[in-house]
């Protein structure tokens, strides 16, 4: 038969094999009068917690009350953990003498809540419907061998224009509605700062850096002198891509794109190439692909037409290869490039690019 | 542009219908964008890219469709006298700038009546969009949409002197040109003058006082070639733009001057009458017409698909280019059967975009289809590298989501006040100035996140969303001094990575679950200190001593601080003014000789910032400066035994008096050097009550473990006395 020990010291460890002495014989008498009746019940009750001389009296008095002022805090809270315990069982073992269904189902249903009321959600942080979208794009062209490359927003005349085939004073620069930074007229043309306008920049500085073969997207933000509106913003975000080689072909390109459209909208999704105009690549194509939210149908984001013009593209001039000192006898490549806030506004069918820079909260948490 | 399908039909019959022409013509390059009308009067919207100023009218088209559909083309053949009725033309041409003109062409017709225009002509122009004026104008507009020759109609008699100079500006000249406008010349435009004066913008507009009116009864009709760069300075400079400067900027056909100049006399001696002189071309100056090697094997290399050399030859000469079998240097080699053939191919004179073998390759693709180039996927060794700071950015961003800031994007640019005043560490920078900005308000480049950041608070609480949290990633800017990353971009300007956090309003959202209770500068420390907890630097005292962590469990080890590794993280009032002076710090990283570099600035804004910007409750924001924080590890996990041993608790109840901080108070225990002591927790404070003016209490709650062995009574008694003794050093006594 248990008796509870004096104890000299109480440090932890002295007082936890204690209490797991003790906690191993309340489960053991337990155990013994299961199915024992109300009487043999009452009898294990009166001995763990009659007020006089119960075993958790006992243990107030051996222990709580001998301790030194030093050790109080343990011992209390040693001696509140075995008073939980104790009661605990000793009404388990009540109930269970009074009837053995009636005894979960009393004390669990005191404890019943309102499983109707809301959850409490920790919010979560949403990620921005531009950089997630772009960030599936960026995904898509990891997969496919792409490497990132980065350059500065603020650029020279040089990078932004002149390696990229666009003479000074070329009517194609006017199509490109720059922002210019003040007080450069004293430099020479193409080092007067400018915020780039694409992010073709970067495909020039990853040339003049690495030799071929390049496979690289440079995603970023572009600015353009262009009044917002709905459908304009002067800032926006771009992702472009070139792959240079010995043997790139325009056949190439369009396997490339077309892959990674079908990567992006599904399987189902064409790809129609047709001439336009660039002066960074020669030939230019304009790509489009089957519309992916009504399957070629019509809808609004393809304005009925089924098709959805989305990437410029085209393989790289040789006069840009000059300027990185690549010979264009020797290699071949292609570059495209797209807008990431018009997709966006195509995928969420957001009809206001401005949405997209007003930090609305309520905007924001729809793409939760 | 406007496009009549029916017009076209006047130089190339194709059997296929005008839809079936326009879609053939978008996939090869002319994009036909938009239908309009029916029947005969059908017009399309056609999209010509700024390069192919050569279809910028009826004729080019027409030639595209001869090449797709391997048909002919009709040539025009005005029907003009080749010698005038009325004797010889007694007017002198001179071109005295050959650079800004190469070729003058004219004619004159006498005797006209200005009427009304035929009704063939005002129709067809009516249905592409052009008023019809009159039969002379008329005749001159609809050549310019036909063959896109741009040519000009004098009143003869209104020309002084009888003479024609093509010339540069001179000072102080001035002309008023047809719209009304007297415009002040510069000495780099070329005019037409005659024997006394301007008397037409070349190539641009031509003048008021020389202008077609019912009373004109000779004509004299300008069809010219004007140098480019030159139409497009001065176009530009006087903000002009019209049909003639648009093609003339891009190139015009110095071929087709003689034809057009025909053709518009014809039209004019059809419906107006008169008599047409004999042609006066002037020709100063030859555009050359460039000769280009093709190789087919270079077609192939390109395109990725081999074209067969007829089709390639038949492509480029429907296009009108003059095709020769053999290279530019050798004569024909004939290499049948070898897949490879050379051509020596000459450019028409309509085509000053094509001047490259490369140039030809995209004409033949597009006639051949890009449709019919069969797709592949190019063959790739190599590995994808990674940006450096691309897994810190990712970690960054992954927690202040986690944390519950949303992602957002603001503005670049900030209106002055705010680029001067939200600079970060106290350095004046001098911001970037935009030349040609959309705005006032939007006419700096931003020197900081937070003044964006605070515009979108704003939204926010204008609309009725108290409850904000956000976060920005991006770059700003400065001017350069010194060194920094925007040299190593080339650039003079300082543009760099920053990142900013922002929260306003409850803590959590009032509910059965949650009491209302505001955000607090420790909420905003706390989430800043999980993103610190990403890299690898030692959290707490970084004053000399063993580092003693001020958190829970989920801090990191304790680490050794040396050369490479940082020493840890201190916190002070050094905050710019737009921060709350008493509910702000800034946090840095100390190196082992006591150094600090900032990594973030963060608080309470400053409560008349808020004022200013109508901000009506608290906002907490942080700026993070991520170029320094990318310049440390990210922390790798590492795995410490944990203790089988039981941890012991201790509570202090000390008084303190007022403006003894808890650094110094940890300071001080960390000076104790004691190894077991593991955590240092600030349980509670409390000020007033029973306590004496200038005290507040202080709870502090400390562990001790052992990875060793069992803590003794005494030993934990001992070093209990000893932190006592150490607080009491700071005047603070332990509540009795």
């Amino acid at each position: 038969m248990y008796t509870v020990p004096k104890l000299e010291y109480f440090s932890p460890d002295v007082l936890d094999p204690a209490s797991k002495a003790l906690f191993d014989a309340l489960k053991a008498e337990s155990a013994a009068i299961s199915g024992g009746g109300e009487k043999a019940a009452e009898e294990f009750r009166n001995r763990w917690m009659a007020q006089k001389n119960g075993i958790l009296r006992q243990v107030n008095d051996l222990w709580l009350k001998a301790a030194p002022p030093s050790a109080k805090r343990d011992v209390g809270l040693t001696f509140a953990t075995i008073k939980a315990v104790v009661e605990e069982e000793v009404d388990l073992v009540m109930q269970s003498a009074k009837s053995l269904v009636a005894l979960p189902t009393a004390r669990l249903k005191s404890q019943t809540l309102d499983i109707s009321l809301p959850g409490i959600e920790r919010p979560l942080g949403v990620r921005h419907p531009v950089l997630r979208t772009l960030d599936e794009l960026i995904s898509v062209f990891v997969k496919m061998g792409y490497s990132i490359a980065e350059g500065p927003e603020v650029e020279s005349d040089y990078y932004n224009f002149e390696a990229l085939n666009f003479p000074p004073n070329h009517p194609a620069r006017d199509t490109q509605d720059t922002l210019f930074i003040a007080n450069q007229e004293q430099r020479p043309q193409r080092d007067r700062l400018l915020l780039r306008t694409h992010t073709s920049p970067v495909q020039i500085r990853t040339m003049e850096k690495a030799a071929p073969p390049v496979r690289v997207i440079c995603p970023g933000k572009v600015h353009r002198n262009d009044a917002p509106d709905a459908t304009h913003s002067p800032v926006f975000h771009q992702l472009e891509g070139l792959c240079v080689d010995t043997n790139i072909t325009f056949g190439d390109l369009k396997g490339t794109l077309d892959h990674a459209m079908k990567s992006l909208f599904g399987s189902a999704v064409k790809t129609s190439f047709r001439p336009s105009f660039f002066p960074f690549t020669e030939p230019s194509v304009e790509v489009s692909i089957s519309c992916p939210f009504c399957g070629g149908k019509g809808c609004r984001p393809c304005k009925q037409s089924g098709w959805i013009e989305l990437l410029g593209a085209g393989m790289v001039d040789p006069n840009v290869f000059g300027f990185v000192d690549y010979d264009p006898k020797k290699l071949s490549g292609f570059a495209f490039g797209m807008g990431v806030e018009r997709l966006a506004m195509m995928t969420y069918n957001v009809d206001d690019i401005q949405q997209f820079f007003y930090g609305d909260m309520r905007f924001l948490e729809q793409f939760a | 542009m406007r496009i009549s399908p029916n017009w076209i039909r006047d130089f190339v019959s194709p059997t296929a219908s005008d839809r079936e022409v326009a879609e053939a013509l978008t996939v090869s390059g002319i994009a036909i964008e938009g239908y309009f009308g029916e029947g005969a009067d059908q017009t399309w919207e056609a999209e010509i890219t700024t390069n192919r100023v050569d279809a910028m009218n009826h004729y080019g088209i027409a030639r595209e469709v001869s090449a797709i559909y391997d048909l002919d083309l009709a040539p025009i053949v005005p029907n003009v006298p080749k010698i005038s009725e009325s004797g010889p033309t007694n007017i002198s041409i001179v071109i005295d700038d050959a650079e800004g003109c190469a070729r003058y062409t004219c004619r004159i017709v006498r005797g006209v009546a200005v009427a009304a225009a035929p009704a063939k002509i005002a129709h067809r122009l009516e249905l592409i969009d052009q008023r019809s004026i009159s039969n002379v104008a008329d005749a001159s507009n609809y050549v310019l949409n036909e063959l896109g020759q741009p040519t000009h109609a004098f009143d003869l008699d209104k020309l002084e002197g009888g003479r024609i100079l093509v010339r540069r500006a001179r000072l102080g000249e001035t002309l008023t040109t047809l719209d009304g406008v007297e415009r002040k010349l510069a000495s780099e435009d070329l005019v037409i003058a005659d024997a006394s004066k301007p008397v037409a913008l070349a190539g641009i507009m031509g003048g008021e006082a020389t202008m077609i009116t019912s009373a004109t009864r000779n004509v004299l009709i300008e069809s010219a070639w004007f140098d480019p760069a030159s139409i497009r300075r001065t176009a530009r400079r006087l903000g002009m733009h019209t049909d003639a400067s648009h093609r003339y900027e891009r190139g015009a056909d110095c071929g087709i001057t003689p034809l057009a100049c025909a053709r518009v006399a014809e039209l004019i001696a059809s419906s107006a009458g008169g008599a047409v002189s004999a042609e006066i071309d002037i020709v100063v100056r030859t555009i050359a017409q460039p000769r280009i090697a093709l190789a087919s094997s270079e077609v192939k290399r390109i395109l990725g698909v081999e074209i067969p050399s007829a089709e390639i030859a038949r492509i480029l000469r429907r296009l009108g280019f003059t095709v020769e079998a053999g290279g530019p240097f050798k004569p024909s080699v004939g290499l049948s059967g070898s897949g490879h053939t050379e051509f020596t191919v000459t450019v028409p004179t309509w085509r000053l975009d094509v001047e490259r073998e490369i140039d030809l390759i995209e004409e033949v693709a597009r006639i051949y289809s890009y449709l019919k180039i069969p797709s592949t996927l190019p063959s790739f060794a190599g590995g994808v590298v990674e940006l450096p700071t691309a897994r810190k950015q990712a970690a960054l961003r992954s927690r202040l989501l986690s944390l519950g800031y949303n992602e957002s994007l603001s503005s670049t640019f900030i209106p002055q006040e705010d680029a001067r005043f939200f600079v970060s560490a106290g350095t004046p920078v001098e911001p970037v100035r935009i030349a040609n900005p959309l705005s006032e308000e939007a006419s700096f480049l931003r020197t900081s996140l937070v003044p964006g950041m605070l515009s979108q608070i704003a939204y926010n609480l204008n609309r009725g969303n108290s409850d904000v949290r956000l976060f920005e990633a991006g770059h700003v800017y400065a001017m350069l001094s010194g060194k920094t990353q925007g040299e190593a971009w080339g650039a003079s300007v300082d543009e760099h990575r920053s990142l900013a956090f922002v929260a306003t309003g409850a803590a959590c959202e009032p509910s059965v679950h949650c009491k209302p209770e505001p955000l607090t500068f420790f909420h905003l420390k706390g989430d800043l200190e999980q993103l610190l907890a990403a890299f690898d630097v030692p959290r707490g005292n970084a004053e000399g001593g063993p580092h003693l962590p001020e958190g829970g469990p989920h801090l990191p080890a304790v680490g050794k601080c040396g050369e490479q590794t940082p020493c840890g993280i201190t916190f002070d009032r050094t905050v710019p003014a737009w921060l709350h002076p008493g509910r702000a710090a800034r946090a840095q990283v100390v190196d082992k000789n006591g150094a600090g570099k900032t990594l973030a600035i963060f608080g309470q804004l400053h409560p008349e910032v808020a004022l200013a910007r109508k901000l009506k409750q608290e906002v907490f924001i942080a700026e993070v400066f991520v170029e320094a924080l990318y310049g440390l590890a990210l922390r790798q996990p590492a795995y410490a035994p944990i203790s089988k041993y039981p941890a012991v608790e201790r509570d202090f109840s000390f008084v303190l008096p007022e403006g003894v901080e808890f650094a110094s108070i940890r300071h001080q225990l960390s000076a104790l050097h004691i190894a077991e002591l593991t955590t240092l927790l600030p349980a509670e404070t409390f000020r007033g009550g029973s306590l004496a003016a200038g005290t507040y209490s202080f709870l502090l709650r400390v562990r001790f473990q052992s990875a060793e062995r069992t803590l003794r009574d005494d030993e934990v008694a001992a070093w209990s006395q000893q932190i006592v003794k150490s607080v009491e050093s700071l005047g603070g006594s332990l509540r009795q």
